[in-house]
């Protein structure tokens, strides 16, 4: 049930400041997609508007459009709580809610949307979305222990089943691992490959290894300099991408001639 | 070193010898000084405690906090303050019950949804309305109950108006301090799970200040509790017990206080044994210990809570 | 792994679904800036109805203030009535920011550079607990301490005459008992401290740490650092500090009220007793018996007390942003 998203002639403005330019992809269903580029090229914001959570930060605003499944996101009979119910995102660093435990944490979406559900259904949901995440058989002892005692990496694998408790199409994750230890990354990146039957992923990654490990596709985004939007370079399989990229930009980035 | 004064000796620069005789004793004096200040500042702190502390206990006692000043006259060591306790009680809960949603719902609209010239307004006064000197608040009070009600209105209500005036800016700006602690992070974790923003701001952010959040508003009903100038405007006193704060006048301790004082010396018959000259002034004393001790009270179970229930918003 | 039952099949459609959670919203944040907008909406109503309390006093002549109201003198106009209790008010805050200031920054000082660190807030505590007692007990407290027979308010005012009798401020004779505006004055300098103290320790632990350390690497002594690296530094913040003292010690009541016997004139001598009175105080004293001209007289000083406070909050709420401005590009 995953699903695609086309994004056309988007340009991303922070008040009058263009940040990024004229942004056009399709993003595959049931596919891992990674988003590279250098540090202030625009990528985390470029992620933030497919999920409409960049408009948290007052004075942002967009151009152009996000089509999901060819609805335009920014279509004016749209729900931006919706679009959020509907394309799940994770952080940079592990954000559980400090005053719930595990298992509330899991049944955040739910709880904190004021919707009732029965007792059986809701231990289905958390043991359905811990299995999904791959930290069931971690936690299923101290499910009532506060989401805080876990680990980093357990943190974060249970902010991706907080995330799909939702029941979203697609998962937004935003460095994901950036934050974590390369043992709990490495089961961050085995999670993304079971994860993707079921989603479209797009990911934000500074690790070119990571890139090239997880994703089918990469897009490369750059910036000119300081004070320029930052803008789409290339995108196109990842095994192109970093073998034989079409442009010379892209290849100095991967080979590591900067950023 | 540039010190002309200092002979230069063998002595390594960075030890103090190096340093001029008169650079020295100016530190040494402004350390003396500066530890002096301290010290003077500590002595009324200490002087006060042990006057309320010597003179309060005189006549405080079970019976002085359940009886009320209803009869009492002369010099009779009868009559006590429970009549007192209940008007503060009753105001300043009356003045936290308004004060506290206002306070609340501001801090909330400042961090969470002002932007803009309102919200550069709205924090702007409400640092200039806590300067607002309470005898004024007193006045508003008064002049908002006589333009509605006419000129003679003296009861609890009007008295909980006035300190709530002097309240909300302090609720305000401790919440505001509180929600502002709340990570960012958290906020987007609930948005991003397509949580309306209302009810991310109910059931996380304010759910997760919360311990903060009962710290400020009781720090801020210590403030007010010991109001007396706007009383005595608004409320008046009394020697009865009175629970209606919609009618009547009603005392409240601190202005039990300056009541009891203002009354004086009692003139006693020389031989009555009964008769106690200085008992007005021996249960304003006793009213302001039992006034400190509340006071302290709400400061330190403020604190306690402060420290025990904050939640560990840490991601470690 | 999940099961996809729970999934509506046509899930793109749910993100048209009409806005669910309009309501709550709308409520929600119209509440809050509702609550935010009130308070500017108090405080202009303290200014709207201090006025209209004023009024009849403000428009009255004064011959029939003066037939109306017991205490109101004769041959004297609202505004000559107000003068020396605005003299009063100002004298008496001055002479308390005078004493409270250089003690309040040396306490902010050792807190913030003498003192361990690890007892820093704790001590801090301690000089917030001054302003945690009731002005009321304070003026219970000056009375007895100070003021009475065995106060030490009497020697401290003969030893002031004694010394510095040349100064007006100090001429005259002392008060005895102690009921005068010195007194009353030192009372309210401790009550302001406690302020004034918490400002100037905030500002004085943002010196730059760089600034300090490098006073330090030149080989400054602690003091010298101090005053090279923090008090530069800190001037505004210190400045604003002693104007939110000044706004505190303007309006306080009750001390002043239990302690000083008033006057009504433009006298200097602090020492003396019954040549001063402020609004506040006057105010208290008068109020309960006042009839309604007499009220209204009382609420028209209020009123001058609203805007004197008013303005010199302002203008160090003022200097605290410029400077919050300031820190914030560096």
């Amino acid at each position: 049930m995953a699903q695609r998203i086309d994004v056309k002639d988007l340009n991303i403005y922070y008040g009058s400041f263009l940040a990024v330019a004229d942004v056009s992809m399709h993003i595959a269903p049931r596919a891992v997609t990674a988003l590279i580029g250098p540090s202030g090229c625009g990528k985390s914001t470029f992620l933030r508007t497919l999920n409409r959570m960049h408009e948290v930060i007052p004075g942002t605003r967009v151009e152009g459009t996000v089509a999901v499944e060819g609805v335009n996101l920014y279509g004016s009979d749209v729900d931006p709580v919706a679009v959020r119910r509907h394309i799940g995102m994770v952080f940079q660093r592990p954000n559980p809610f400090p005053t719930m435990s595990i298992a509330d944490n899991v049944l955040a979406g739910v709880k904190l949307n004021n919707r009732r559900m029965s007792k059986s259904d809701a231990a289905d949901l958390v043991e359905e979305s811990l299995v999904g995440a791959n930290l069931w058989n971690e936690v299923k002892d101290r499910l009532e222990k506060p989401g805080s005692s876990l680990s980093g990496g357990q943190q974060q694998r249970l902010c991706i089943a907080r995330a799909i408790a939702v029941k979203p199409q697609i998962l937004l994750m935003d460095e994901p691992c950036s934050a974590l230890d390369p043992i709990s990354t490495l089961a961050i990146e085995d999670l993304m490959q079971e994860l993707k039957d079921e989603y479209t992923i797009v990911i934000v990654t500074h690790n070119m290894q990571q890139a090239a490990r997880v994703s089918e596709q990469t897009a490369f985004f750059n910036i000119e300099g300081t004070g320029k939007p930052g803008r789409l370079i290339e995108m196109d399989d990842t095994r192109t991408m970093f073998s034989s990229p079409a442009k010379q930009e892209t290849e100095d980035y991967i080979s590591g001639r900067f950023g | 070193m540039a010190v002309s004064t200092a002979t230069p000796t063998a002595a390594p620069a960075f030890q103090l010898e190096g340093v001029g005789t008169r650079r020295r004793v100016v530190n040494g004096v402004m350390t003396v000084l500066v530890v002096l200040a301290f010290v003077l500042a500590m002595t009324p702190l200490i002087s006060v405690t042990w006057s309320v502390i010597a003179e309060g206990f005189k006549q405080l006692s079970p019976y002085f906090l359940t009886h009320s000043m209803r009869g009492v006259v002369g010099g009779a060591e009868t009559g006590g303050i429970y009549h007192a306790m209940l008007g503060t009680v009753l105001i300043t809960l009356a003045a936290t019950v308004i004060s506290v949603p206002i306070g609340l719902f501001a801090a909330v609209y400042l961090v969470e949804y002002g932007k803009g010239p309102l919200a550069r307004w709205v924090t702007f006064f409400v640092d200039v309305m806590t300067g607002i000197p309470s005898i004024v608040a007193g006045l508003f009070a008064y002049a908002l109950f006589a333009v509605l009600l006419g000129p003679s209105a003296k009861f609890g209500l009007i008295g909980a108006v006035a300190l709530s005036v002097l309240m909300t800016p302090v609720v305000v700006r401790s919440s505001e301090e509180m929600l502002r602690l709340v990570p960012n992070e958290l906020r987007e974790a609930a948005l991003a799970l397509g949580v309306p923003k209302w009810l991310t701001v109910v059931k996380v952010v304010l759910r997760t200040a919360v311990a903060g959040l009962t710290t400020g508003v009781m720090i801020a009903i210590a403030r007010v509790i010991g109001e007396t100038a706007p009383l005595l405007l608004t409320v008046g006193f009394t020697d009865s017990i009175n629970r209606n704060l919609f009618e009547g006048r009603m005392m409240t301790l601190p202005v039990f206080i300056y009541s009891s004082w203002h009354k004086g010396y009692v003139p006693c018959n020389a031989g009555d044994l009964a008769c106690n000259t200085n008992i007005n002034f021996e249960r304003a004393w006793a009213a302001a210990l039992t006034l400190i001790v509340i006071v302290m009270l709400l400061n330190l179970v403020a604190r306690l809570i402060a420290r025990f229930f904050a939640p560990k918003t840490g991601t470690h | 792994m999940t099961t996809t039952t729970a999934r509506p099949p046509d899930g793109v459609e749910a993100l048209r679904k009409k806005r669910s959670s309009g309501i709550g919203s709308g409520l929600f944040a119209g509440l809050s800036t509702g609550s935010g907008a009130l308070i500017l909406v108090v405080l202009a109503a303290v200014a709207a109805f201090l006025l209209i309390q004023a009024w009849p006093a403000l428009t009255a002549d004064p011959a029939d203030l003066n037939a109306g109201v017991a205490w109101f003198p004769a041959d004297t106009s609202l505004l000559q009535f107000v003068g020396p209790l605005v003299f009063g008010t100002l004298l008496a805050a001055a002479l308390a920011l005078a004493m409270a200031t250089p003690v309040a920054i040396g306490i902010a000082l050792f807190i913030s550079h003498y003192a361990p660190r690890r007892f820093a807030s704790g001590l801090g505590y301690l000089i917030d607990l001054l302003a945690a007692i009731p002005s009321v007990v304070y003026g219970l407290w000056g009375v007895q301490v100070l003021v009475g027979e065995n106060g030490i308010g009497q020697p401290v005012q003969q030893i002031l005459n004694d010394v510095l009798g040349f100064i007006p401020l100090f001429a005259g004779t002392p008060a005895r008992p102690a009921r005068s505006l010195f007194i009353a004055s030192m009372v309210l300098a401790v009550m302001i401290l406690p302020i004034i103290t918490a400002v100037s320790r905030e500002v004085f632990l943002q010196t730059p740490r760089l600034h300090e350390e490098a006073s330090l690497a030149l080989g400054a002594t602690r003091w010298e650092m101090i005053r090279m690296a923090v008090l530069p530094f800190g001037r505004s913040g210190v400045v604003s500090a002693a104007m939110l003292g000044l706004g505190r010690a303007l309006g306080e009541t009750m001390a002043v009220l239990m302690i000083l016997s008033p006057g009504m004139t433009y006298s200097w001598h602090v020492l003396e007793a019954g040549k001063q009175q402020t609004i506040a105080a006057n105010i208290a004293a008068q109020f309960p018996e006042a009839n309604p001209l007499g009220v209204n007289t009382l609420i028209a000083t209020g009123l001058a007390l609203f805007v004197i406070t008013l303005a010199v909050n302002m203008l160090a709420r003022w200097i605290v942003s410029r400077r919050a401005e300031f820190s914030g590009a560096n």
